[in-house]
């Protein structure tokens, strides 16, 4: 690990301006992530700047009707909270698929939305990266890319991102607070992370030096009638092959809204909008499903190693509708 | 299990370490180990303030650990993890994948499971840690390291320290009312999960055990659960289904 300066930040003011004075600077909450990055060499940063005593980790109801999530909750303490399994059981329940619970016990909200994708050729040093090395190519695109996208992707980068946490957040229209040099500002969240494009480097819309302090949970109608299905190689402590965030509020027989979000497909939490719309009216059925399922895949772009995705999220959707549906 | 002779040979790798090993361990680690305490241990740290930027070199650190306190001075590339085995001789806490996918370096911060490997000593300014060592309150066996043995809960024993310290807090976790991921809505909140196999087994998830002493080690934590009045499936009970 190369060698780096060290401060324990403050406040939200006073690490903001320590950020500003470093451009190489992190800011550290669980380090669950940027810690194993920087033993890689991936990350190099000159400064760490300790954000773990900013006070930024309650859970608190807002005016609205809402709940705010500090930046600094752990995901443990954010998954077990009773405003969030009350409210957002599909949240708790993305949190639970996620990780081990000793990460969760480090792991922060903030730090979640910050996390990198673990594509192995991001990880590995000795293969080229456009998101690691700009302009050093992409060793996915025609490598073993069996865990990569199949939507949203460019020939820069086909990585996907990790989280399970911002699958549901996408879902449930959640929208990040922000603290930089030039103030606060509220960034929703289906806008915070980037599709790759030719700038794969950049993960998010943040701008340099900006801090996230919360996440910030409107009004849900959703109840009971949710679901967070996760896919993967193992049953527990292993990153999505695909995973949908689903819900459904059903009124008088009939879909009144819906929202599909899915993770492990693209560089993003990806929201299904068209299959939402297509199932918007309709009785919540297994013909519909299927329709809504086929929507949400009708673009997508399988590589050699991971056309099997596109069945598996479809099937995937279907499945976590029907559970949403049935309220468990 | 035998005591006396198990204390023997730590006390033989420790003098091995200061000995023979000084010159092997500075060049391996060269600034990382050059930790040095500054003070003998005292009841209880407190959080130091805010502190002006430390360009790269040392950090003042003040860590409980066990039954002591230290105060020390480290480079901040050091890991929890390797404070633990290589400064303080701790070597109970196993390092094995060192990248937070094995479980292995699971020990307690301030009576929570993380992963030592993850987590920079600096940030432990301030707080406790509770390794396999310091597990037990009194003289003898936690109820968990005695229920183990009993259930033969391992082979080669390398997870064992991470398993058993990740139980204790897992246990806890249950008696707080966490759900995991299995736990059906409404069934927690003020009330506690029913540690059937299956959600044992789930809420055990970040510890590998590559000799693949799994039932045993279930049958070792549903023990220890219903001796601590938690409730717990029959085994074989898988728990509600994903």
């Amino acid at each position: 690990m190369r060698p780096f300066s060290f401060v324990r930040a403050l406040d939200v003011p006073n690490a903001v301006a320590l950020q500003a004075q470093t451009p190489d600077a992190r800011y550290l909450a669980g380090g669950t992530n940027l810690v194993d990055l920087m033993k890689e060499g991936v990350e190099q940063p000159g400064r760490l700047i300790d954000i773990n005593r900013l006070m930024l980790d309650r859970i608190e109801e807002l005016d609205t009707g809402g709940v705010r999530i500090g930046a600094l909750a752990r995901n443990s303490d954010t998954a077990a909270h009773p405003l969030v399994r009350s409210r957002y059981l599909l949240l708790s329940q993305a949190l639970l698929s996620g990780a081990s619970p000793q990460l969760r016990n480090l792991a922060s909200a903030g730090g979640n939305l910050m996390q990198r994708t673990r594509c192995y050729y991001f990880y590995d040093t000795a293969t080229p990266c456009n998101k690691r090395t700009p302009g050093s190519g992409c060793g996915a695109r025609d490598g073993f890319n069996r865990m990569h996208a199949i939507l949203g992707a460019s020939d820069a980068c086909i990585a996907t991102h990790p989280s399970d946490m911002a699958v549901a957040l996408a879902a449930l229209d959640a929208v990040v607070q922000v603290t930089g040099p030039s103030g606060t500002r509220s960034i929703p969240l289906e806008d915070f992370h980037r599709l790759p494009g030719d700038t794969p480097d950049r993960d998010t819309n943040l701008e340099p030096g900006e801090l996230i302090t919360a996440v910030d949970l409107p009004p849900s109608d959703y109840g009971s009638h949710v679901n967070y299905l996760k896919v993967r190689d193992r049953a527990s402590y292993a990153f999505a092959l695909v995973s949908v965030a689903a819900a459904l509020d059903v009124r008088d027989g009939a879909v009144r809204t819906a929202r599909i979000a899915l993770g492990g497909v693209a560089h993003k939490p990806w929201r299904a909008r068209e299959a939402e719309r297509q199932l918007s009216g309709q009785r919540p059925e297994r013909g519909a499903f299927e329709r809504a399922a086929q929507a949400a895949v009708a673009g997508a772009v399988p590589r050699r190693y991971n056309a099997f995705k596109v069945d598996l999220t479809r099937r995937s959707i279907v499945r976590a509708l029907t559970l949403a549906a049935a309220g468990r | 299990m035998n005591e006396p002779d198990d204390r023997s040979r730590r006390e033989f790798l420790r003098q091995a370490g200061l000995g023979s090993g000084f010159i092997a361990g500075q060049s391996l680690l060269g600034p990382l180990a050059a930790a040095a305490e500054t003070s003998a241990p005292r009841d209880a740290p407190a959080a130091r303030p805010p502190s002006a930027v430390v360009e790269p070199g040392e950090v003042p650190v003040s860590v409980r650990i066990n039954a002591a306190t230290h105060e020390l001075r480290l480079d901040p590339r050091v890991t929890l993890l390797d404070l633990l085995r290589e400064r303080m001789q701790l070597t109970g806490t196993k390092k094995g994948c060192d990248h937070g996918q094995c479980g292995a370096c699971t020990v307690l911060l301030d009576g929570r499971r993380v992963n030592s490997c993850l987590t920079l000593a600096v940030v432990c300014d301030g707080r406790a840690v509770t390794t396999i060592e310091g597990l037990s309150a009194g003289p003898g066996l936690h109820p968990l390291q005695a229920a183990f043995i009993e259930h033969d809960g391992f082979q080669c024993g390398y997870c064992t320290p991470g398993q058993i310290c990740s139980a204790a807090a897992m246990l806890d976790e249950a008696r707080a009312g966490w759900p995991s991921v299995l736990t059906a809505p409404g069934s927690t909140g003020n009330g506690q999960p029913v540690l059937s196999d299956g959600e044992i087994r789930e809420r055990m998830s970040g510890n590998i055990c590559r000799c693949g002493a799994y039932p045993n080690i279930v049958s070792a934590i549903r023990r220890v659960a219903a001796d601590a009045n938690l409730e717990v499936s029959p085994e074989g009970a898988e728990g509600t289904p994903l």
